[in-house]
């Protein structure tokens, strides 16, 4: 039994770690998040020439073959950076369920160029009515002579504006909250009958609502089984939470390392506020909340990667949803407690402690807020 | 990162659950549960322990431990609290034992290492008194050199079992002049020696479990006294840092929450079972994740251990979220009791109440509250985190 990360994953570690530090301060990140795309596409190139951008992927497809630990290295390194570039869209996402829904030759045509950074992707399972469920799904497939003709709206749509492919969720059969009858679909973005509309997440990251007025999708871009969608998008949100859990202890890491640096530089009433008893025991607090967070991801990566093929099973899944829960719960407080104890600091847009409070934010509500999961966890955990 | 165990530590972890299975058997259960007092069975449960070796699983082989390592103790935790076998008491095997053994002469092991592994004699701590409780150094229990003895008077508070002991280890002031935590010397007293009077503290659950112990000229041969005169203070410090398994509780918390599901589901609220019940099971389903996160803390503490890394503050942050999570399990327990929580059993007993486990929940929540107070008080914990991990 051991904790530790191989020679490879520490490399790979430090190496986003110099990144962070050599090319990604506030400044950059603002240049990032205003530019078109709502992220850095030189930045981007320069993601897939050092071969991050290849981690999870299979070997046959040029890929690192990387395990849920790999990706956790990725996205806690990511995360301390508060990198905005489109990762987990673009490749845990759309580049997780393109791998898992098995259609070889979309694979071997588009796996290649999402490492090489040249296509972006989004996945278009949300919709205005769903919350947090992804079976419910009123977006419809007709199925034609050729192939399908897809209706209907996708909301929050991340990476939406500039993905050069979307993947979208859709119902070929049976009724709006039915967890059979839904299918996926790969989507040239710039398909007649698609219309964007764009917006930012407090986070900064630029979302879209995509409406999707009798688009023609061709038989062959159907991925996996008619009908059958529900489960492996279940499958890659799954992972894709841990993903985030990932990216959130990373900033929980770095809201309560820069907390303790200014409590002990910050002086008032002629000393530093870091040596009063009042402020240390929060600061413990919230450092032993990171720990519990951190116990959890290690805990969910070591069960996906027990058994990859095991993230239905009800074990993996209660991991999973303890994860999301303690990332919602411990996010807030830490966060709160950050700027709360940076004081007037805190609360301005010149730090960067409002930003990472921001993303932890947005992290919670992504693929089901801590309430939500807590009620996924007890219902397993009850039955 | 690997959470598997070995082959051996699997085979191991069986042994341990055949044994378990084998040898607390039911007759000793009622010796445990129906006596008034625990010693008999533990006791005879310590006996069976000594028998098979594992009595002292930490302590090297040299002196009749186990030599377990960390995996195989962790291991060992889990199994015994998840068959909901007691531990032993670990005044004399986990306490003055390793401080024996440590930095005591040979006389002093050969004379008390043996009766501690076969349970001959019990032992109880001195540590804390009236006016030392978090600021333990500031004891004023004192021993004045007379000849060959020391005489002792002071006094010593929430000393657990004192009623049952043989022996005592003492925290005793020898010097006043210099820093407070110089000074202070070990002592092991004869709990029979004259001038010692044990005054029971009943507690909020009812029950006599601590004690006040009382020294009026109490004489001490010197040859008891453990090392150096004044050295005391290091000597308790290393056997603070002794014991790290287990403090965080996992498995006994884990058990308390499987057998609370249980009784969630007999417990009725408008027709339906409280397991069903939104609000409960949102507080369940929120003390258990947390629970399934600090066993993972325990497990990255143990590994760090197993590679030799030098304990940190671990033990804070076990004891700190342990004992919480405890307190918390202990409230819902109690909640879920409705009526009952509030109903004394004493002479009628639950099954005429009609209620099972309310009379227990009480008790456990009430002496429960003792968890976060004893062994460095929450508080003090956060302390040493602030201090230690955050440098503040």
């Amino acid at each position: 039994m051991n904790f530790n990360l191989t020679e490879e994953q520490n490399m790979l570690k430090d190496s986003i770690a110099r990144f962070v530090a050599d090319q990604y301060d506030i400044t950059a990140r603002r240049h990032s998040v205003d530019s078109e795309a709502g992220f850095n596409r030189d930045l981007w190139a320069k993601f897939a020439e050092l071969g991050w951008l290849s981690v999870p992927f299979a070997e046959e497809f040029g890929g690192f073959g990387g395990n849920a630990v790999d990706t956790m290295v990725v996205m806690e390194e990511l995360g301390k950076g508060l990198v905005v570039e489109p990762f987990l869209s673009t490749v845990l996402l759309f580049g997780g369920l393109l791998s898992h829904t098995g259609n070889r030759a979309l694979q071997q045509s588009l796996i290649e160029k999402i490492i090489a950074g040249d296509v972006l992707g989004g996945v278009a399972y949300h919709e205005r009515q769903s919350r947090f469920e992804l079976h419910d799904v009123q977006t419809s497939a007709q199925k034609t002579q050729t192939g399908f003709t897809l209706s209907g709206e996708k909301t929050v749509v991340f990476n939406g504006t500039v993905a050069d492919y979307l993947i979208v969720s859709a119902r070929t059969s049976g009724d709006r909250l039915d967890a059979q009858g839904i299918s996926l679909f790969l989507i040239d973005a710039n398909t007649q009958g698609i219309e964007k509309t764009a917006y930012r997440m407090m986070d900064g990251r630029l979302v879209a609502n995509i409406r999707l007025t009798d688009v023609t999708v061709a038989a062959d871009r159907l991925l996996g089984e008619l009908g059958q969608g529900l489960g492996a998008l279940q499958h890659v949100v799954g992972n894709a939470t841990v993903a985030l859990g990932a990216e959130a202890v990373g900033i929980m890491h770095k809201l309560n390392a820069a907390t303790v640096e200014y409590s002990k530089t910050r002086k008032q009433f002629g000393m530093p506020i870091g040596s009063f008893q009042a402020l240390q025991h929060r600061m413990v607090d919230t450092f032993v909340a990171c720990e519990q967070t951190r116990s959890l991801l290690y805990r969910a990566v070591c069960s996906i990667d027990a058994d990859a093929a095991a993230t239905a099973c009800d074990a993996v899944q209660r991991n999973i949803h303890a994860l999301k829960v303690m990332v919602g719960r411990a996010g807030k407080l830490i966060g709160g407690e950050a700027i709360q104890l940076h004081g007037g600091m805190g609360i301005t847009d010149e730090l960067d402690i409002g930003h990472y409070v921001k993303r932890l934010m947005t992290i919670n509500t992504t693929f089901g807020d801590a309430d939500y999961h807590l009620q996924k966890f007890s219902a397993l955990g009850n039955a | 990162m690997d959470i598997n165990f070995s082959a051996e530590d699997l085979a191991f972890r069986d042994e341990v659950r055949a044994f378990f299975k084998e040898q607390f058997s039911d007759d000793l259960v009622k010796t445990l549960t129906e006596n008034d007092s625990v010693k008999p069975g533990m006791v005879e449960w310590q006996k069976r322990l000594y028998a098979k070796g594992w009595i002292a699983p930490g302590w090297p082989r040299e002196y009749g431990g186990a030599q377990w390592s960390a995996t195989q103790s962790f291991i060992y935790e889990t199994e015994r609290a998840t068959a909901g076998v007691p531990a032993v008491i670990p005044f004399g095997l986990k306490m003055v034992g390793p401080v024996i053994y440590t930095f005591g002469n040979d006389e002093q092991k050969q004379r008390f290492l043996p009766r501690i592994l076969q349970s001959e004699d019990w032992w109880c701590q001195g540590y804390s008194e009236p006016g030392a409780g978090s600021d333990l150094a500031a004891l004023q229990t004192r021993a004045d050199l007379d000849g060959d003895d020391y005489i002792i008077n002071g006094a010593k508070i929430w000393t657990t079992y004192a009623q049952y002991s043989d022996w005592i280890f003492c925290l005793v002031r020898t010097d006043n002049t210099g820093r407070k935590q110089e000074g202070i010397s070990f002592m092991l007293i004869d709990m029979q020696s004259p001038g010692i009077t044990v005054k029971p503290i009943r507690t909020i659950d009812g029950k006599h479990t601590l004690n006040e112990v009382l020294f009026d000229d109490v004489r001490v041969p010197v040859a008891n006294r453990i090392g150096d005169q004044d050295k005391g203070w290091t000597y308790a410090k290393a056997l603070l840092a002794h014991e790290r398994t287990a403090i965080a509780g996992v498995s006994e918390s884990r058990r308390k929450i499987s057998e609370m599901r249980v009784q969630a589901r007999a417990e009725q609220s408008n027709g339906a079972t409280m397991l069903q019940d939104p609000l409960f099971q949102a507080r369940l389903a929120d003390v258990e994740i947390d629970l399934m996160a600090l066993e993972y803390t325990e497990l990255r503490a143990l590994a760090a251990t197993a590679e030799g890394k030098p304990p940190g503050a671990e033990s804070s942050l076990l004891k700190l979220k342990g004992t919480e999570i405890r307190q918390t399990i202990d409230e819902l327990s109690m909640d879920l009791a409705g009526y009952y929580s509030g109903v004394v059993a004493g002479e009628v007993g639950s099954e005429q109440i009609g209620h099972s486990f309310a009379d227990k929940a009480r008790d456990v929540y009430m002496y429960g509250r003792a968890s976060t107070i004893y062994g460095g008080s929450n508080e003090v914990q956060r302390n040493i985190i602030a201090k230690y991990v955050l440098g503040l």
